[in-house]
């Protein structure tokens, strides 16, 4: 499996990663590599194996549908980059 | 002092033969000598740490004292704690402390524990060698041109070096067992849930487990008697009975049957690291067991597997890391996307990146089914393979590693190679079973880890195993030179 420049550039802008153009080529020939060690699988058989979903088969458990924690946004927000009353402030999104 | 069970050590507070806060200071003491050479602090907590300690001492005299009060610990920096930074490696958390404690945290505190500091650790826990750290890598106190393994390779070094008395750790593919083995202690992953994963940082949540790295299995035994159990706050926490494993330490392991896993003593394995293991194994047929060859057809494909499994739930964790709510944010952002892009960028290191655009990759639209679907069948197939394994024998025993620690450096620049450190320990977290590494006969001066598998929630058997072992043998006893 071979990926080039153009497939960097999807994947990292799917990753909402900002990629140095001049650190594309080595993230492909990194990102084949590890791809065609992973190519391995295709050797296998896999017709009607159930695909595993939990590695000890347990369900996902439920809690009951009662609150449980309290507000502690202040606590939360005292670790935030910026905010403002109470809410989290971004770049300006719509004009 | 630093030599010493933490048994004695707890006996020892309790007779008032030395007071936690001079068990403290001793060690705090001891990083601040010899943790410039290893670099396996990220952050020392003296001044809590201390306050813990006096904490611990009144309650000895006051006879309320938890099982493990006044013992000195460390953490790995992946666990969250209130007050003390929580980085997890990387730059993208060098400014974050948590607002609260994960439950490991929590539970150890409620026993006593007094928490030195945070440890360093690959980024994010993605790497074998320590390296991918954005606070430095690690040495390994063995060899300080040599890594110390990781992803915890802070922790193994700090248990190596006397730094502290016993540390946590996290495993997602061998990132306990490998550097306990390349440092020569004791390690252990319990099987999947059976410690809360609650405030540690997730990588893959589908393989991540909280575990011990200690001197000796005893000492671990100690600390996972207050780590595991249920923990209604992680959702995958194991809803299964806790024995107590100090008390298991000492039963009989006459007719114990060992496989030994065909697969695990191939090529790539180092001749001398195999001898070595293969003495192991006589030591424990001398003990009574009885060993059988047997085979886990699947397992070669487990590196493959992981790196498809692993780095899709690292790209899906490490979502939430935006530069919005907490960690690193970029300066002047001309829009939402250019935040985003750019916090993440600079916030995250070479290694994580690649994981992030693999798993990205593998789950995006058209390539789910070749990839993940696919990684998830072998993934029951290897799961299989370790179910006919255990109707046959009680335990798995095989090298940790398939080398001793690799100088500095040498596998940075190809990825794949780096992985294949962690073939013989990947398997048993895709099948979410338990497993140790105990330090054997070193080879040229540099530590063998023997592996040791068992079935889900028999962390018991493994250390009772491991320990009967460290019993009529040494190997675990020895310090590195320079740290005695």
């Amino acid at each position: 499996m071979s990926l080039d420049a153009s497939d960097i550039e999807k994947i990292a802008h799917l990753a909402r990663l900002e990629i140095a153009p001049e650190s594309i080529e080595r993230y492909a020939a990194d990102l084949s590599n590890i791809l065609d060690l992973v190519a391995q699988m295709d050797a296998v058989d896999t017709t009607g194996v159930e695909p595993m979903a939990h590695p000890l088969h347990m369900s996902q458990r439920l809690r009951p549908d009662r609150v449980s924690e309290h507000d502690r946004r202040e606590l939360f927000q005292a670790i935030a980059p910026l905010t403002e009353d109470g809410l989290y402030l971004v770049p300006k999104v719509i004009d | 002092m630093q030599n010493k069970s933490i048994a004695q050590m707890a006996a020892e507070l309790r007779l008032r033969t030395y007071s936690s806060v001079e068990l403290t200071r001793h060690y705090l003491e001891r990083i601040a000598r010899l943790d410039p050479r290893l670099n396996s602090f990220i952050s020392v907590a003296s001044e809590s740490a201390l306050a813990a300690a006096e904490r611990a001492d009144r309650a000895i005299a006051s006879g309320d004292a938890g099982p493990l009060a006044g013992i000195p610990i460390a953490h790995k920096d992946i666990f969250c704690t209130a007050g003390i930074k929580t980085s997890c490696g990387s730059r993208m958390l060098d400014n974050f402390v948590a607002p609260y404690d994960a439950t490991v945290v929590e539970r150890l505190a409620a026993a006593g524990a007094v928490v030195l500091g945070k440890t360093n650790m690959d980024e994010f826990a993605m790497g074998s060698s320590n390296e991918t750290s954005f606070y430095g890598p690690v040495h390994n106190p063995w060899d300080a041109d040599r890594v110390p393994g990781g992803s915890s390779g802070g922790s193994a070094a700090a248990v190596a070096a006397r730094l502290c008395a016993a540390a946590t750790g996290t495993d997602t593919g061998g990132s306990i067992r490998q550097p306990a083995a390349l440092c020569g202690i004791t390690g252990i992953k319990p099987t999947y849930g059976r410690c809360s994963r609650w405030g540690m940082i997730a990588f893959a949540s589908s393989l991540d487990q909280a575990g011990v790295l200690a001197r000796s299995a005893a000492d671990a035994a100690c600390l996972l008697d207050e780590m595991a159990g249920f923990d209604p706050r992680d959702s995958t926490s194991a809803d299964v009975a806790v024995p107590d494993y100090v008390d298991a330490l000492d039963d009989d392991i006459a007719g114990l049957r060992i496989g030994l896993p065909k697969e695990y003593f191939g090529e790539g394995l180092d001749p001398r690291v195999a001898a070595s293991v293969q003495d192991a194994i006589k030591e424990y047929e001398r003990l009574g067991a009885k060993v059988k060859e047997i085979s886990l057809p699947n397992s070669p494909l487990s590196v493959p597997v992981y790196y498809v499994v692993a780095p899709a739930e690292c790209s899906s964790n490490l979502a939430r890391f935006d530069g919005v709510r907490y960690g690193h944010r970029c300066e002047n952002p001309k829009d939402l996307e250019d935040l985003y892009k750019r916090s993440r960028a600079e916030g995250f290191g070479a290694e994580v990146q690649r994981r992030i655009m693999i798993g990205t990759y593998v789950l995006s639209a058209g390539y789910y089914d070749a990839y993940y679907l696919k990684a998830q069948q072998i993934r029951q197939l290897i799961a299989a393979d370790f179910a006919r394994a255990f109707e046959e024998v009680d335990v798995i025993m095989g090298p940790t590693a398939p080398t001793t620690a690799f100088p500095l450096g040498a596998k940075m620049d190809d990825p794949v190679a780096m992985y294949l450190n962690d073939i013989y320990t990947i398997a048993t977290n895709l099948a979410g079973l338990p497993g140790m590494s105990i330090p054997v006969e070193p080879v040229e001066g540099l530590p063998v880890g023997l592996q040791i598998i068992g079935n889900a929630f028999q962390e018991a058997r493994l250390l009772n195993v491991a320990h009967r072992f460290q019993h009529v043998t040494h190997w675990h006893q020895g310090a590195p030179s320079g740290f005695e």
